[in-house]
């Protein structure tokens, strides 16, 4: 029973799941009969009401605080409003350099080299051919003068050009129907926001800040701009798209921040 | 209600200082981290957004409670001018009658109906910096995202004022708390009518 990654993704290993464990431990694995699973997560539940813990090791409090926060993901999804254009601003009230912001230090940037960068495709997209930077330059920009809100209290107005992500998705025959849409990005960050947002009129991959490329800090060559959600949601350094179904979760997510966080 | 609103509010002002500390409007103040509520800034953010939903499913009612059964208008209206001078006097020179306690002074009448204000404009402008896209016609009303940043620090500042006030005088007339913690004042049987029942035990009567 050959165990196969469903699509060459970099979100997945690639070489699939290593067989020579099946192969190592086929007695015990004959062994496991579903009578057994069954009484063993019967004692686990036994033991956890025992105990009075969760055997997640979290408190019940921060497992109510959870649900509430994955809640508020689905009352903020109720109250987007697709048609709805965030306000926009003046050239003149443009900050320059953008904001620096990342979960390191400015000083730790790791450049991109654009000579050998490349944007992989994954999931529920028909053309997955990856993309260099003089592929992606040549797409057909368009340029959102808007605020830039981090979750901390901070905002700055930014003036951001790059392809309409809508129009990048249609482009590589994307399932606009499926549930998200993930990014990976060259300093380990990742991030993922709804479809509804993904298709937003002012969601750009942006390559341009004030009509010049972006610096390396601030996310050379490829990084998200959507006008609808906190400055975390927006990875810098993007190396991988992903369009999926599966709740791809992303960094500062996985560490308690709200998935969601729409503006 | 007055305790689950008690309980709510304590909330969102521990885990709020720890919001704001993150990116502080004033350069001299930080809120220390032991009178914070929440650990780390998600945890203050999770604290936070739950909290409101519990102050503003509460309030919702006390407030639907207040105007349907007209407990508004009969316990903080009229509010005069003269009685609030002569009140404020009274209260200073510690003069100042508790022998019912049922009937609010006019100093009174004037905070709570204030506070309930403040409370109401403190969650538009909550609402307004949370989701200054979706509600840009309400952030916009704050003079923007930092103008509505400032009005709810200010109203944090303005409903820490009252607790503080609040907490100081009930527990200078400690026959009120007993009517706060049971849910109102024993009153005779003849008692003046728009007085409540004790029999209706709620947790309304917010001395």
């Amino acid at each position: 029973m050959p165990v196969r990654s469903p699509s060459p993704s970099s979100f997945r290993p690639k070489a699939g799941i290593d067989q020579s464990v099946l192969e190592n431990n086929r007695e015990l694995l004959a062994d496991i009969g579903r009578r057994n699973i069954l009484r063993g997560s019967l004692s686990l539940g036994a033991l956890a009401m025992l105990t009075g813990c969760d055997v997640t090791n979290d408190s019940a409090v921060q497992s109510v605080l959870r649900r509430v926060s994955s809640f508020n993901d689905r009352f903020q999804e109720f109250m987007f409003r697709p048609n709805h254009l965030a306000p926009t601003y003046s050239e003149a009230e443009v900050v320059k350099p953008p904001r620096f912001n990342a979960y390191y230090d400015a000083n730790d940037v790791a450049p991109v080299d654009g000579t050998t960068w490349k944007l992989e495709l994954a999931g529920r997209i028909t053309d997955k051919t990856p993309w260099n930077v003089q592929r992606f330059m040549q797409l057909p920009e368009q340029e959102w003068i808007i605020r830039h809100i981090c979750v901390e209290g901070w905002d700055y107005i930014g003036q951001w050009s790059g392809v309409n992500l809508r129009t990048f998705l249609e482009m590589v025959g994307a399932d606009l129907k499926a549930k998200y849409v993930a990014f990976k990005c060259a300093d380990d960050y990742s991030g993922s926001i709804d479809m509804a947002t993904a298709l937003h009129a002012q969601t750009i991959l942006a390559t341009k800040y004030a009509r010049q490329p972006i610096t390396d800090p601030y996310g050379f060559p490829l990084r998200l701009r959507t006008a609808t959600k906190l400055g975390f949601k927006n990875p810098k350094w993007i190396t991988a798209i992903e369009v999926t179904n599966t709740y791809p979760g992303g960094y500062w997510e996985d560490r308690g921040f709200n998935w969601f966080a729409g503006i | 209600m007055h305790w689950i609103n008690a309980l709510a509010m304590v909330l969102m002002i521990g885990s709020g200082w720890k919001i704001y500390n993150d990116e502080v409007l004033f350069g001299w103040l930080h809120f220390p981290d032991w009178i914070t509520i929440g650990g780390e800034a998600q945890g203050a953010l999770q604290w936070h957004f739950f909290a409101m939903w519990v102050l503003m499913l509460n309030g919702l009612a006390y407030l639907a409670y207040g105007f349907a059964t007209g407990r508004f208008r009969t316990k903080f209206l009229p509010i005069r001018v003269a009685e609030f001078v002569v009140d404020v006097r009274d209260a200073l020179a510690l003069r100042l009658s508790h022998a019912d306690i049922t009937r609010y002074n006019a100093v009174q009448k004037l905070l709570y109906t204030g506070i309930i204000l403040v409370i109401v404009v403190q969650v538009l402008s909550g609402w307004a910096i949370w989701k200054p896209v979706q509600l840009s016609e309400l952030v916009s009303l704050f003079g923007g995202f930092q103008g509505g940043r400032l009005v709810h620090f200010l109203g944090m500042a303005a409903i820490v004022g009252f607790l503080v006030i609040h907490v100081a005088l009930a527990l200078i007339v400690p026959r009120t708390i007993g009517a706060m913690i049971t849910g109102g004042p024993k009153v005779d049987p003849p008692a003046e009518p728009e007085a409540e029942a004790p029999v209706i035990a709620n947790s309304t009567i917010t001395h």
